[in-house]
């Protein structure tokens, strides 16, 4: 087991990748927040806090989607439905998707068409925790990464999280 | 995660389990239809035929549009149009329908047991459609959707099922899921409309008094009359059965609660619910047509997703 991020590293690539989604979106006037259910949850959900202590926290519009009904493996695996909570616009909007590891890139592809349903949005953005890189099966890439690794098909990254396993870090197996 | 059956012939056959995780997966497919695109892809590599040999209206458009919302393609018969009006067989019928490759079945019958005699003989997966007089799974799978919305949970429910319990699938899967989940039943109607053993059968209570279930209940799960299944006359006339085992607004208006009036539908206006108890503020008959959907889409999408 090799640790990819200890608990401070998790904290510090969070509020970088908050200020770097700032950066490009300047107090969020056209831009949603959206993070993926059901793993992305928990870096989004700390990427928006992190948001609220920069910017007005009125401005930030941040939603949940769930893509288990847009997956490419439905008849391999049968995967719980999540809760998809989007209560605003996303019809011309910058959209930033948030999720926890980008690998295959198959979760972000089922994401997309997902929220293409909602609307057509101006622009979308990936901003992801981990990205394993060289192992992607779509052209798809991130905008915003916490820490990119290099790994093999057979390894496992586990992202855990206080409020589910009782620490936040990030380790290889 | 999946079903533990493969086929959804009635309520009897599932568990507490089946039940929680239809009604759950239903939550997320109500949420789709919500979207302004009420469609998902998940089924689209899957063929589902609607095989109804009686007549119906909601419960073929609710499959059909389930199905379509899935994104699966459907095939569509009636046997009043069909070869079954020149003496075809079902078996042959069936087989004849799957050798255009159809992965499921959905199926209305006017002989109780006639999905379970298919899902002996073909390798689709079938879905019960409503059987003669035996179950109407789907319909009691929305009901309980419809109670839980309402009411927040089935456990410790009052329910009472009043009317032509006799000759309703949806009373006998309504009592099979409620008992299951925990609510309590109570049966109303008639004497001659309510099974001798209902109590020793499925350990319902029952009383022949209207106003006294409703007094009892916090939800009135009214059924339709079934005139077309009775060979001899049940009670005397509409008008009689009417004044009394109807339900009136007045009757509503001397409960001092909230109720919930339910019906599978179609109404007979007049007979056992009056228009003003239809369309009036108890009443989530409407809502029940719009949640069957979502149901019929979280029936649809966890069969077709097992691995045979």
């Amino acid at each position: 087991m090799k640790s990819i991020l200890s608990q401070q590293q998790v904290a510090l690539s969070i509020k970088r990748l908050a200020h770097n989604i700032l950066e490009n979106h300047l107090e969020l006037n056209d831009t949603v927040i959206i993070g993926i259910q059901p793993r992305g949850i928990y870096v989004s959900d700390r990427i928006v806090n992190e948001l609220k202590a920069l910017i007005d926290p009125a401005k930030i519009r941040y939603g949940k989607l769930d893509i288990t009904f847009y997956r490419d493996d439905v008849r391999k695996e049968l995967k719980i439905a999540n809760k998809t909570d989007i209560s605003f616009s996303i019809e011309n909007k910058s959209v930033v998707i948030i999720d926890d590891v980008l690998w295959t890139g198959r979760t972000i592809r089922a994401a997309l068409d997902a929220l293409l349903d909602f609307g057509r949005p101006a622009k979308v953005e990936l901003c992801v925790l981990i990205d394993r890189r060289f192992s992607r099966e779509l052209p798809i890439h991130a905008d915003y990464v916490g820490r990119t690794i290099d790994t093999f098909p057979s390894q496992k990254v586990l992202v855990h999280w206080k409020e589910k396993d009782g620490v936040d870090d990030v380790v290889l197996i | 995660m999946k079903l533990s059956t493969r086929h959804l012939l009635g309520i009897k056959d599932l568990t507490k389990e089946d039940i929680q995780l239809i009604l759950s997966t239903a939550q997320q497919f109500k949420e789709v239809l919500q979207r302004p695109v009420k469609k998902v892809p998940s089924l689209r590599d899957v063929t589902i035929v609607n095989l109804f040999y009686e007549n119906s209206t909601r419960t073929r458009m609710s499959f059909e549009l389930a199905e379509r919302r899935l994104s699966a393609d459907t095939l569509n018969f009636a046997a009043s149009t069909s070869s079954a009006a020149k003496g075809e067989t079902l078996l042959d019928t069936v087989n004849n329908i799957l050798s255009m490759k159809v992965d499921m079945v959905v199926m209305r019958h006017s002989a109780s047991g006639a999905p379970h005699f298919l899902a002996k003989h073909i390798p689709a997966a079938i879905v019960n459609a409503g059987d003669g007089i035996n179950e109407h799974p789907t319909q009691g799978l929305l009901d309980a959707f419809s109670m839980t919305e309402k009411k927040g949970t089935l456990e410790g429910l009052k329910v009472a099922i009043i009317g032509d319990v006799m000759h309703s699938r949806v009373a006998q899967s309504n009592i099979y899921l409620l008992k299951k989940m925990g609510a309590e039943i109570l049966v109303a109607g008639p004497p001659t409309l309510i099974p001798k053993y209902i109590k020793e059968a499925h350990g319902v209570n029952v009383t022949y008094n209207v106003m006294e279930a409703l007094q009892w209940c916090d939800v009135a799960n009214v059924l339709r009359i079934q005139l077309e299944r009775q060979n001899q006359p049940l009670f005397s006339s509409l008008r009689e059965y009417n004044l009394a085992y109807g339900i009136k607004r007045s009757m509503l208006d001397k409960l001092n609660k909230e109720i919930v009036i339910m019906h599978p539908g179609p109404i007979n206006r007049g007979v056992e619910l009056d228009s003003d108890v239809a369309d009036g503020p108890h009443s989530i008959i409407l809502n029940q047509v719009e949640n069957g959907v979502a149901v019929r889409m979280a029936v649809l999408y966890l069969l077709a997703n097992r691995e045979n």
